[in-house]
């Protein structure tokens, strides 16, 4: 294993310039996963920003929530101020593995492993929150539903890092985030939902699915469903607009028919009676 | 069949320690090492591996060095360069809980993390919970309240409750319940687990053997 080991943003990224092939650490709970096992691992050359501390930062501004690409689960659980403007930012972080997870697991490295079951991304997707790559020429800002592109793939070329997430300050009326798995704790999800509502006129949804795509997915069509106040009265309600949003796969952990069938009783009883059309 | 008469003073653990020392005496000796320190001369401090690195940490108040491959787990180097095998690896996937330790005040798997994220840190493994021959109050609970079957899980457990009462000294049977959630038993021993983390932080126990409060 060869290890490169910055002492700064600007540093990491003269890495990254230089040599194209390397991989980003930021907590590395997933890489090492059966780690002594997986030799062919142990071949490739890491990135490793845990020096970074400059990255490990909570930044509240009028408009924005600013996360530091090293920030962990648990930075955001000990953060005074984010349970009462996101709360599902909460909720998440604390079904993210258990506290030996989420004292080392970062947010950003949770987008970055691309995994589809990432438990970070949903919520922050629902939050309309945006991803700043950074790189020897500047930082752009990409919209995080629109980062990535395929399973395990996305907008950052090999020589950008992601160096912070934003997350607009919003007014919502309505938000939740469900986990579905094998139990509360460490487990992987089988099929997970984020859900926001912005009280703003006319009324902004986000909805946002992760283990039921080759990548977490906002739900064009759901959204479309309850924008529209279309008429739900049972979960299959829901059917056409699932079939037309996911695509679940059967594997070691459930099957696309559950995946499907859970997604759309978890949809109906979450909005039952939030919004007239459903009842 | 075991041998019904080991020699005297020769045990598994001795076997397996040995084994690992003079694996690590052959990778450190010679042309290896040679390689290792050039490369690093070389790229300066950042180009880390593939041979072996430098590690300096703080463990149960004592200063650690030691000589590892930069892929060398925490838990690998705690186990098998220190000795401090009370480090369990179990799962080896951060779902068990078994080599928790404390890293800088909070708990970490030590099977979640490569060493060289160690450098410099200060930890606590279930060897440093003790004052020397005094047990720490939450081993003398987990005792009392035979909060353990085959005891394979407990040191991860006990690094975990020290940790939740060194942060929240009078915990609810909630709080205890979660914050030992990334820790598993697989013999069963939860309801004496979370009596004995009660009566250690002041608290009567509040549960039955059947887990109902």
């Amino acid at each position: 294993m060869n290890v490169l080991l910055p002492n700064s943003l600007a540093e990491a990224c003269d890495f990254c310039a230089k040599q194209p092939d390397l991989i980003p650490l930021a907590g590395a709970t997933d890489l090492l996963v059966h780690w002594p096992l997986r030799q062919a691992e142990h071949d490739k050359t890491y990135l490793d920003l845990s020096k970074l501390q400059e990255l490990r930062t909570i930044t509240w501004s009028a408009n924005s929530l600013t996360l530091g690409a090293l920030t962990t689960y648990w930075d955001v659980l000990q953060d005074p101020r984010a349970k009462s403007d996101f709360p599902l930012l909460i909720e998440s972080a604390r079904q993210v593995g258990a506290i030996q997870i989420q004292s080392r697991g970062t947010w950003a490295g949770n987008i970055a492993n691309g995994s589809p079951a990432a438990d970070g991304v949903p919520v922050l997707m629902a939050y309309d929150a945006s991803v700043a790559l950074t790189s020897k020429s500047g930082t752009r800002s990409v919209p995080l539903h629109e980062y990535y592109t395929g399973y395990r793939k996305s907008v950052r070329r090999s020589d950008e890092l992601i160096s912070a997430i934003s997350i607009p300050l919003r007014r919502y009326d309505f938000a939740v985030f469900h986990k579905v798995g094998a139990r509360r704790a460490q487990a992987i999800t089988k099929i997970g939902l984020a859900m926001t509502r912005e009280s703003a006129k006319p009324a902004t949804w986000r909805v946002v699915a992760n283990s039921v795509a080759a990548t977490v997915k906002r739900c064009a069509a759901v959204e479309n469903l309850l924008h529209a106040g279309a008429p739900i009265r049972k979960p299959e309600d829901f059917a056409a607009a699932i079939a037309s949003d996911v695509t679940p796969i059967d594997d070691i952990r459930s099957t696309a028919d559950y995946r499907r069938t859970v997604m759309a009783r978890l949809l109906y009883h979450s909005l039952k009676g939030v919004s007239p059309a459903i009842s | 069949m075991p041998d019904p008469n080991p020699p005297p003073g020769f045990s598994r653990r001795s076997f397996m320690k040995t084994v690992g020392v003079s694996a690590t005496v052959t990778t450190l000796s010679g042309i290896a090492e040679a390689h290792a320190l050039a490369r690093e001369q070389e790229a300066g401090d950042q180009l880390l591996g593939p041979g072996p690195i430098s590690i300096a940490f703080t463990v149960n108040g004592k200063a650690a060095e030691m000589r590892v491959e930069p892929s060398t787990t925490l838990a690998e180097a705690l186990r098998f360069q220190l000795g401090l095998t009370g480090t369990k690896v179990i799962c080896d996937r951060g779902a068990c809980g078994g080599c928790s330790v404390i890293l800088n005040g909070k708990l970490a798997n030590a099977c979640m993390m490569l060493v060289i994220d160690a450098q410099g840190a200060s930890i606590t493994t279930i060897e440093g919970i003790a004052k020397g021959s005094k047990l720490d109050p939450v081993q003398e609970s987990y005792l009392r309240h035979d909060a353990l079957q085959c005891g394979y899980c407990t040191p991860g457990f006990i690094v975990a409750t020290r940790v939740l009462l060194d942060d929240v000294p009078k915990p609810t049977l909630d709080q205890i319940k979660k914050a030992l959630g990334g820790n598993i038993c697989r013999c069963g021993t939860y309801t004496n687990i979370f009596n004995a983390a009660l009566e250690a932080s002041g608290q009567a126990p509040i549960m039955d053997q059947k887990g109902v409060a």
